[in-house]
């Protein structure tokens, strides 16, 4: 008999969980976003950066109690998939992507996934946000993606510039991974600084992605005794390495990238060898940031135990999907729609002190708004930290 | 041209120390163990954990990413291998559950230590310079020679040991080293246990040096797979030549090589598919295995 009692008990409990669960779920829709991007291998950290401040943000949203647009509340969900910087894995997570019916992507991460997907994203009513450089993305005919971060080719001039007019460079060397991100970067670069009037001495040298020694890499690159040393497109994983080996070799001239870089791991892979590396920051340096950033900040470390300072970008893809549709509802399954509100849209930077707006950004580099507006922020390490080097606007 | 020398010797003594543990499974069970490079890369956030988290000295890293990485290689060896060995004499049934273990470990990384690069602060300072003909930091010699006094302890183990005896005999004939009394599950055991020690041990020398992170399993299992490939697959000495031989050939194409763009690797598969389709067996390895 008490048996009896304890099943019905138990029965009636679960029953009762489960329609409280069902009422609960059923309180908001549930608005799907995605990411494609590599979030293992050497590269594991950009992807993970972006992975992960999605899932920080949209936790906190569905938190707070879901995100309003139009008459409708919504529980962010975000839908991740590792291409491992692989165009074919890439193209397939597109298609996972549509398949789920989503229509907003954040990713890839790299050049040749992006461009791989680029079909697919077309033909399915999908915008994606790469962090890719090829302008042939964000070109006319193309209309689908939008880069979310400033392009080595904005950046890197405007580094060169400084440099030259501030440090006195007049011989660059450069170095990349043989990849066709870093490599269409040091192209990109050497162009850059030619046109600057520089001169170019080492371009050539390459390195596998792979490598752990880089001394006998750097060794043919620094007998050209270079001003600048730069390290085209470099990973979070290489750089420290890289540092290091070219102080050890004797290098003193000035080394910098055009890639966000993560201070903790610069200090644990290169210590003291890593005061005075240039790197392009994240847009929210401590003094640009604002208490909701500080929060981001805090919350993506409880979630995740230690903060990526590439998310300092990354924060923002995401939030202007979501407040691009909320600033016309019918954007929500209509990306037509989207790429219309793209022209006029404007709102507050909600991550920046002051009067910094969220706009779409590009039509100097593009010949349309295909970029998102963060702040150019070049940075300078010194003693375990990022100290701002100099800001500057794209467009 | 010293300095190419100099590279490759230095090169070459981490590479030997990756491909013995690897050659070590091999001769003993005959099992292709690709989850070597993550045990590797584990080694090394073990190391970084004790270090860099909590302060430790670089010694009890290193112990400390020995042991675990013992301990984790019997309990692979105890729980996994043995049971398929057992009840599956198709080669490629260790070889997927191999690389199922290294998928395994990475996501296990990834969860216990994140996706960052790590490294730990420089164990020695300063760099020795002979006039720009030879330039080395001295913690790169420091790890040089302590790659090559357990490369030497090893060898020594494996000769005058009871335990490396009996791992010996049984690399030379399962069968027969059975009969004579050996006792098989044990020493494979101890074996494998072994070969992820000096994963782990590697792995924990050079955080120090070259940092670690999570996507490097895959390309140092590669590696070592080549070395094994040049040496003879199974021979220890072959294991130490393949080591150096591939260190050496690094050093001289990244340095010579090196305006034609990144071919290094290029040519050095180029040389072994030729030397392969000459001596299938490496260097050191006999034709029959």
């Amino acid at each position: 008999m008490r048996r009896r009692i304890l099943l019905k008990s138990v029965a009636a409990g679960l029953l009762s969980l489960g329609l409280f669960s069902s009422a609960a779920m059923a309180a908001n829709e549930t608005l799907k976003i995605g990411f494609v991007g590599v979030t293992s291998g050497p590269a594991a950290s950009w992807g993970i950066s972006n992975q992960r401040s999605m899932e920080t943000r949209a936790a906190w949203i569905n938190e707070t109690g879901g995100f309003k647009i139009g008459d409708k509340t919504y529980d962010i969900e975000i839908v991740a998939f590792d291409d491992q910087k692989d165009p074919k894995r890439a193209i397939a997570g597109m298609e996972k992507m549509a398949q789920e019916g989503i229509h907003y992507v954040v990713g890839p991460n790299v050049d040749d996934g992006a461009a791989a997907v680029r079909p697919v994203a077309e033909q399915n009513g999908i915008m994606y946000f790469p962090y890719a450089f090829p302008q042939s993305l964000y070109t006319a005919p193309a209309s689908n993606a939008v880069l979310g971060m400033v392009a080595n080719y904005q950046s890197g001039p405007a580094i060169y510039k400084y440099l030259k007019a501030e440090k006195g460079v007049k011989k660059v060397a450069f170095i990349a991974a043989n990849e066709s991100d870093p490599l269409s970067q040091r192209d990109g670069g050497v162009k850059a600084a030619k046109d600057l009037g520089l001169e170019v001495v080492s371009d050539s040298v390459t390195y596998q992605v792979d490598t752990t020694d880089f001394m006998p890499v750097l060794l043919p690159v620094l007998r050209t005794r270079p001003d600048l040393l730069v390290l085209s497109g470099v990973s979070p994983a290489n750089a420290p390495q890289l540092i290091r080996s070219a102080r050890e070799a004797g290098y003193e001239g000035i080394i910098s990238t055009e890639t966000a870089q993560d201070a903790q791991v610069l200090k644990e892979g290169a210590g003291k060898l890593a005061n005075g590396f240039i790197s392009v920051g994240g847009a929210s340096t401590p003094e640009m940031a604002s208490d909701m950033m500080r929060e981001f900040v805090e919350r993506y470390t409880k979630m995740f135990g230690e903060y990526n300072d590439e998310s300092n970008t990354k924060v923002y893809a995401l939030e202007y999907i979501l407040e691009t549709i909320k600033a016309d509802p019918a954007g929500i399954t209509d990306v037509e729609v989207f790429k219309k509100t793209m022209d006029t849209f404007e709102v507050a930077n909600p991550y920046m002190n002051g009067d910094a707006k969220m706009k779409y950004v590009g039509t100097s580099s593009f010949g349309q708004k295909r970029q998102v507006a963060v702040p150019l922020v070049v940075n300078v390490y010194e003693d375990g930290e990022f100290k701002t080097l100099f800001v500057a606007e794209v467009d | 041209m010293e300095q190419i020398l100099v590279n490759g010797l230095y090169l070459g003594a981490q590479y030997a120390l990756i491909a013995l543990g690897l050659t070590l499974i091999f001769s003993l069970m005959n099992v292709l163990n690709f989850a070597h490079g993550q045990m590797y890369v584990f080694g090394g956030f073990v190391t970084y954990t004790v270090v860099a988290q909590l302060g430790l000295p670089f010694i009890v890293g290193l112990l400390l990413s020995a042991v675990v990485l013992g301990v984790m290689g019997a309990l692979i060896e105890k729980f996994l291998f043995r049971p398929v060995i057992a009840r599956s004499k198709r080669e490629e049934s260790t070889m997927l559950l191999a690389a199922g273990i290294a998928f395994f470990l990475d996501a296990v990384i990834l969860l216990l230590f994140g996706e960052k690069q790590r490294g730990i602060p420089k164990i020695v300072d300063g760099v020795f310079n002979w006039d720009f003909r030879i330039v080395i930091p001295y913690d790169r010699i420091l790890i040089f020679v302590l790659a090559i006094s357990a490369i030497v302890a090893f060898i020594m183990y494996m000769q005058y040991s009871k335990t490396g005896r009996a791992m010996r005999a049984l690399a030379q004939d399962r069968v027969a080293a059975e009969l004579m009394g050996v006792d098989v599950k044990y020493y494979s055991m101890i074996g494998f246990a072994l070969g992820a020690m000096l994963a782990g041990l590697v792995g924990g020398l050079l955080v120090s040096i070259t940092g670690i992170n999570l996507g490097m399993g895959g390309p140092a299992s590669i590696k070592a797979f080549m070395m094994i490939m040049i040496g003879g697959a199974g021979v220890i000495s072959g294991a130490i030549a393949g080591g150096f031989i591939l260190g050496m050939m690094e050093s001289v194409g990244l340095t010579l090589l090196a305006v034609y763009g990144d071919i290094t690797y290029l040519v050095i598969f180029v040389m072994l598919m030729i030397f392969l389709s000459i001596r299938p067996q490496g260097l050191m390895g006999k034709p029959w295995g």
